[in-house]
Formats: structure tokens, C-alpha cells, sequence
């Protein structure tokens, strides 16, 4: 028999709780009595209640196993996961909710992520599993979330912060629209090899993968230089051409990114802008980048109005006030000089002091 | 088992947030695989380097995608990971599961793979993480047998994904979850076998607050919104206030078309300037609805940085409906993907090569009128095309 394709993803009406089935688009409201806790309820009077976990989203078959048995103790085996890799236990028995709480305080799983929090952070391979990375991502990521766990549990924030992570500018994890985008960077040329350049690189692919024109190929021999100058270390190069590695233990490292956002709530969704060029890769626990995102964290939380994201208590103060509040050092490198810098350039008088 | 040292990864076992090193540690105890990795991993951690190379081509019969080849630099030193192929499986649609169906994707994963996975993936799809080239197809065949497929990778249309929506979200104002299913199911061949100048990726969000990024991680995005007014229940209105929230400081302060007027008493809505912003009725959501009528607005162009830039996708059509069998949906997106394949460069993403032509010359391809929805300000500088029906040819 011939093998079976194609036969797509389960059907996710098959994986729905009853209580979803029955009430599926008729919803009415929701409530969400405490951090982590979501009640929904529907037209006709049916509640549906969610837990919402923390996960470190590397999950070993294992600890699936392990959440399947909180599910099928507590949700007759339904849950579901968020777009920010969250556990979500999903319930019909308010009854259940308490003792559920009880026996995820204690097995360890933080229960929080709603509303005007940190929710999870969504992040990349890293060194776990990628080639091109120019920092880890589970290692800084749980590092992080170790010192902003308060964040995760409770609901005091102005508004909710989005933080995503990508080990690099490929940006698997597109993390060009968070409130604080950590992404990993390299700061060194690419290497390449030209013994074997000819042998695995497709010369015109290697020329046109880099965004500043800085690769010139040799057609006749085969080969590539990269003019320095030029090179912003972006890596896209040695995605197509494994033999100019970029890769540089000492000089790759973390830009902080922050303002950003993807939902259309109140203002457009818009992209992070740069707040720290380049912070140390510094394993296992990542001080610096640590620090300095609590600190952003904590000077928004101090100064930003109810309701206000990240971006819109800086559109609100100015990009002066950021830079003053948070005590980053504003440097050349904040200026923008790709094709459309100049559009970000203060073409007024209209700045503040500080 | 754990017989690699990790001295460095062991401080990452400590902490309140649950830690990935205990997982990692957890599958070692039954796969060498993992054991491998895990020493790997601490060798990255004390060279500050990754230990991965290129993947090569691998991938199962019938598909060109689905499989992303992964081999180790230091194979002499972890040969359990010489080989570490990571293979992209399509999430049921909203990440709904039953534990019964988890469960029979661990057995396979355990029996073919590592035990590690990533739930999920950032695209959507759950990603099972390392197993060797001879794996790939009987744990393929396993999968199928357990109703799993497998996800876009490389030039094809990766696995589209969708909000909670109408699953439990009361905002929903189309069914994100059915039109991703039906799309996906009906799209299988574009997801499965790479045919396009790059990746296309379709994310569908059933309100505005775009749960799901759309605009920011997709070429081409769905995202429901309503025509007519936003549904006021004054009662509940009423029971807002007098539970003591400010209505005028957190709703109507708050509103950035300042449609919304508060006296005390009466919450009035100037719905011909409101944007749907979804600001008020996430705030106040027993006491205000999205409007009656339903359907969606389609962007395109969204994208990460490589090559020329990220971009935002941006509205090619403000209005349409989102009804089974989403045809009026899949022809356009059909259009578009036609136009994309016929004129882009390689590794052209579909926002790149709008650029590159113009709307202009875009909206005449698949056919969509200009409408002041589209843009934010119409054009300053004065490099204006016309085409050549529009000028008058006979000089007199």
C-alpha cells in the first residue's frame, strides 16, 4: 500500500472540551478573578474555566506525560497551549479549579501570564538546536524569567509586556514587535573559506543575500570577498553559504530592543526600536542582559500610566525621557542608516531636554 | 544515567521558573540522544559558540518539507547527535489537544527521537527536536498512524495558524479556528512541497487584538473586525461604574479617536470615528460587543528582518466575509501567490516584491481596487506612474 500524505493536522473540533463544542462561538464575556485564573462564559449561562502555566516550552515527552495526567485528572484530558508556548488547563468543574491550583504550587508550574503581566517569553533554538545562532535562547530566557517570576504571577504592571527572544537576525522568533525584544547578534565579518566556497556555495545566491551589497563574487574562480566596510554582520550570508562562518565567541553577544507591539488595542501595532547595541553573552546566567531588562521593566512600571504598553508610555514621554529615566547611554549606534533612517530623524525643534 | 558533567547547566536548575535543563536532563535519562545533547549544550555554554552545522537535505517520501536537517560539529565527541534532524509537525489547529492524542505523539517521539520538543514551535507547529537520518521515515509513518502530519518548512507555505477565536474568545468575529483548518487541509500540497520563491506564511486572528501577530510574523494576514455599531448594554455599563471604574479616565481618555463620550449615565459611541480598537470593549467586555456585522480585514507583507528589512503587512482589503467555504478567501490568496511565484527573485518575500513593483501594479495583478483604507497618507513626492490607458494618445 502506498504510504498515506497528506492527511493534514487532527481535526480541532475532536479536541475541543464539551464545553467548548457546546458553547463554540457563543461566548458572552470573561473575568479573570485572579493572575493565571480566566473564566469564560457563555450565552447560555455555561462557564468554561482556564489555568493558565507557565512552561520552559523544551519539554521532554515526559513532562507532556506528566501535564497529560493533570489534565486527565482535573479536565478529562483536555488542555491547550497559547501562542506563548503557555499551558493552558482547561475546565468545566469549578469544583476541580482549587485542587488543580493546589497540585501545580505544588509540582512547581507557575500559574500566571494574564492580563497586565509578563506573560512567557517566546523565544528560539539558540545553541539547543541551531546553526546560526549568535547567543542561546532557553539558557537567557529562563534566566530571565527566574528574576521577573513576580511579573509572571500577579497583574500589577500598567499593561502587559511582551518579551520575545531570537538568537539571531533571522529572527525565527520575530521578535521585531515585543515590548523588550532581547536579539542575539553577531559584531564580527563573516570568515569565508574559499577552499570551500566553491564547492557548497551557489555564487549569485551568497551576492544577493546580503542586504548592504557587501559580497563581491569571483565567477571565474568561484569565490567571494566581503567588503568590511560595508558588512553590518546580519549572518544572512552564511545561511546560504555555510563557509563563511560568523560565529565569533568573543564578539557575539545581545541588543535589548524595546516598544514594540502586535495588537491593534488603542495604537497600531508597531516595531521595537534599539535601546542597548550590545550587551556580553555570558552563560549560564546572562547577568547583564538580566539587569538591564528588569531595569527597563522597572523604570516602565514606574512611570508608565494604566493601560499604557511599553511603546506608548515612550510615544508619550519621548524617546529623551527613555534615555534619561532608564540611565541607557545613547550612542551612534541608535541612529538609524539603512534606506529608510532618515524618517526617523527629528526634523523639528520640537525635542525635549531630557 | 547522567554521566556528562554539566556544571554550567546545572545553575540553570535552580530558580522558580520551571528550567529547561531539567528536561533535557529527564529525556537523557532514557535517550542517549539527549545525553548527547545535553554535552553539547554545556560545551556551547563554556565556549560561548554553537555546535551545529548546516542542515543537509533530508525529508521523507512525497514531501519536500517537514524535516529540518540538523548535524553536529563535534561529532567525535557526541556521536548520538552526529545526526539531530528536528521535524515540524502541524499543530491541531487553536493548539487544542487531548491528552489521549499528546500521548500517542510521545510514544512515536520516544521511540524514533530524542524525547524533546519544543510545544510549540513559533510558527505554530509542535516541534520534535533530534533523530537520525534512518528515523525520519518510519517515525513518519508512525506519526500518520497516529493522525499527526507534518508542517511547511523552506520555499513553501508553512503551517498556518490561528487565534483561540470562537473556541472561547468573546470577541471573536470570525471563526479563526475553521477557516485555518480549512485552509491548511485544503492547502496541503502547498505546505507539503515547496514550490514558492520562499517561505508564505498565513496567520489568522478572529479580532483586531490580533492574539496570534499576524500583522507583524505573516505574508499574509486574516484578522477579523466588524462594520456597523459597537453593541452597548447600558445595564452593564451602569454596573461598570458603579463598581467604581473610571469609565471616563481608562475607557473614554483612552480612545484614540476620542469617539466615545461619558456623562456620568450614558456611555455614547460616535461609531462612524471609531477604528475598532478594541481598547473599550477589552476593557469593559459584558458591556460592549463587536458590531453585528462580521467579516474580516486581509493585510500582506509582513516579515522578520532578512533581507531588505521587517515590514508590518498593510491592509489590501479593508472588508470581506469569512464564511465556509472560504472561497472568496482562497481565491485571492491563490492570486496572490501566483503573482508572488511568477515575478519574485529567490528568497523574495511577498512584502519585498510589493516593494520592489508597487501596489500599484500588485492590485491591478490580482485584481483589488485602490481604496483610502490602504494607506495612511496618500503619496508627497511626485513620481507618479500612469498607465498607458490613461493618457490620452492621440496628440491633436
Amino acid at each position: 500500500m502506498a504510504p498515506q500524505t497528506d492527511i493534514g493536522p487532527p481535526d480541532y473540533k475532536t479536541m475541543l472540551p464539551p464545553v467548548i463544542a457546546r458553547n463554540y462561538g457563543k461566548w458572552r464575556y470573561h473575568e479573570i478573578p485572579e493572575p493565571g485564573f480566566m473564566v469564560h462564559t457563555a450565552e447560555s449561562g455555561e462557564k468554561l474555566y482556564t489555568v493558565r502555566a507557565g512552561s520552559p516550552r523544551l519539554l521532554s515527552t515526559d513532562h507532556i506525560r506528566e501535564i497529560c495526567e493533570i489534565a486527565d485528572k482535573y479536565c478529562d484530558g483536555y488542555l491547550r497551549f497559547t501562542s506563548r508556548h503557555n499551558i493552558e488547563f482547561l475546565l468545566s468543574d469549578k469544583g476541580k479549579v482549587a485542587p488543580l491550583l493546589a497540585e501545580l504550587e505544588k509540582r512547581g508550574y507557575p500559574v500566571g501570564g494574564t492580563g497586565h503581566a509578563i506573560s512567557n517569553i517566546v523565544h528560539t533554538q539558540g545553541w539547543v538546536h541551531c546553526h546560526t545562532p549568535a547567543t542561546d535562547a532557553s539558557g537567557p530566557v529562563k534566566a530571565l524569567m527566574d528574576e521577573i517570576y513576580d511579573y509572571f504571577v500577579t497583574m500589577k504592571l500598567p499593561n502587559h509586556v511582551r518579551i520575545a527572544l531570537a538568537c539571531c537576525l533571522n529572527m525565527c522568533g520575530a521578535v521585531h514587535c515585543s515590548d523588550i525584544a532581547i536579539l542575539g547578534i553577531h559584531r564580527t565579518v563573516p570568515k569565508p573559506d574559499n577552499t570551500r566556497v566553491p564547492n557548497v556555495c551557489e555564487i549569485p545566491n551568497t551576492v544577493a543575500s546580503c542586504p548592504t551589497g557587501a559580497i563581491r563574487g569571483d565567477m571565474k574562480t568561484k569565490t567571494v570577498t566581503v567588503n568590511d566596510e560595508k558588512c553590518m554582520y546580519c549572518g544572512n550570508c552564511y545561511s546560504v553559504c555555510p563557509a563563511m562562518p560568523i560565529a565569533d565567541p568573543d564578539n557575539d553577544g545581545i541588543s535589548i530592543w524595546v516598544g514594540g507591539k502586535v495588537s491593534n488595542a488603542r495604537s497600531a501595532p508597531s516595531f521595537s526600536k534599539l535601546a542597548i547595541p550590545f550587551l556580553p553573552n555570558n552563560p549560564p546566567r546572562w547577568p547583564e542582559v538580566v539587569d538591564a531588562v528588569k531595569n527597563i521593566i522597572e523604570v516602565y512600571a514606574t512611570h508608565a500610566r494604566k493601560h499604557e504598553r511599553v511603546g506608548e508610555w515612550i510615544d508619550r514621554v519621548g524617546w529623551e525621557r527613555f534615555f534619561s529615566l532608564t540611565k541607557i547611554p545613547f550612542t551612534d549606534k541608535h541612529i538609524d542608516d539603512f534606506d529608510m533612517a532618515t524618517e526617523t530623524f527629528h526634523s523639528s525643534t520640537l525635542f525635549k531636554w531630557r | 544515567m547522567a554521566k556528562r558533567e554539566t556544571p554550567l547547566l546545572d545553575q540553570l536548575e535552580g530558580g522558580k521558573w520551571p528550567s529547561f535543563v531539567k528536561d533535557l536532563k529527564q529525556a537523557a535519562e532514557k535517550s542517549p540522544m539527549a545525553e548527547d545533547l545535553l554535552g553539547q549544550l554545556e560545551l556551547s555554554y563554556k565556549e560561548k559558540i554553537g555546535h551545529w552545522k548546516h542542515g543537509g537535505i533530508v525529508g521523507v517520501k512525497g514531501y519536500g518539507s517537514g524535516v529540518i536537517g540538523r548535524y553536529s560539529d563535534c561529532p567525535e565527541r557526541f556521536p548520538n547527535v552526529q545526526a539531530f534532524h528536528t521535524m515540524r509537525i502541524n499543530h491541531p489547529t487553536g493548539w487544542f489537544y487531548k491528552t489521549d492524542t499528546l500521548r500517542r505523539l510521545c510514544d512515536v517521539w520516544d521511540k524514533h527521537g530524542s524525547g524533546l520538543t519544543n510545544m510549540h514551535g513559533s510558527t505554530g507547529d509542535a516541534i520534535l527536536l533530534g533523530t537520525t537520518t534512518d528515523h525520519i521515515q518510519p517515525c513518519f509513518d508512525d506519526l500518520t498512524e497516529a493522525g499527526f502530519d507534518l508542517g511547511g518548512s523552506g520555499s513553501a507555505l508553512r503551517t498556518p495558524s490561528a487565534c483561540v477565536g470562537p473556541g472561547r474568545c468573546e470577541w471573536a468575529c470570525i471563526d479563526s479556528l475553521d477557516a485555518c483548518y480549512n485552509i491548511t487541509m485544503d492547502f496541503q500540497d502547498k505546505i507539503h512541497r515547496p514550490m514558492f520563491p520562499y517561505k508564505f506564511k498565513i496567520k489568522i486572528a478572529a479580532c483586531p487584538n490580533d492574539c496570534v501577530a499576524s500583522i507583524a510574523r505573516s505574508d499574509l494576514a486574516v484578522i477579523g473586525t466588524w462594520k456597523g455599531d459597537i453593541r452597548i448594554d447600558p445595564g452593564e455599563v451602569a454596573a461598570y461604574a458603579a463598581a467604581g471604574f473610571d469609565i471616563q479616565a481608562e475607557v473614554c481618555d483612552l480612545c484614540p479617536t476620542k469617539c466615545m463620550e461619558w456623562d456620568g449615565k450614558k456611555l455614547k459611541i460616535y461609531n462612524e470615528d471609531c477604528t475598532r480598537c478594541m481598547h473599550c470593549i477589552n476593557l469593559m467586555p459584558k458591556a460592549l460587543r463587536p458590531g453585528e456585522e462580521k467579516g474580516a480585514t486581509i493585510l500582506i507583507g509582513g516579515k522578520a528582518p532578512i533581507l531588505q528589512g521587517a515590514l508590518l503587512s498593510w491592509v489590501i482589503v479593508p472588508f470581506m466575509k469569512i464564511e465556509p467555504p472560504y472561497g472568496e478567501l482562497k481565491e485571492l490568496i491563490l492570486k496572490i501567490q501566483d503573482w508572488w511565484d511568477e515575478n519574485g527573485k529567490s528568497r523574495e518575500r511577498l512584502g519585498e516584491l510589493v516593494k520592489r513593483m508597487g501596489m500599484r501594479v500588485f492590485l491591478r495583478a490580482v485584481g483589488l481596487p485602490a481604496v483610502p483604507q490602504m494607506v495612511k497618507a496618500p503619496r508627497t513626492n511626485p513620481y507618479v506612474f500612469f498607465w498607458p490607458e490613461d493618457i490620452q494618445k492621440e496628440v491633436k
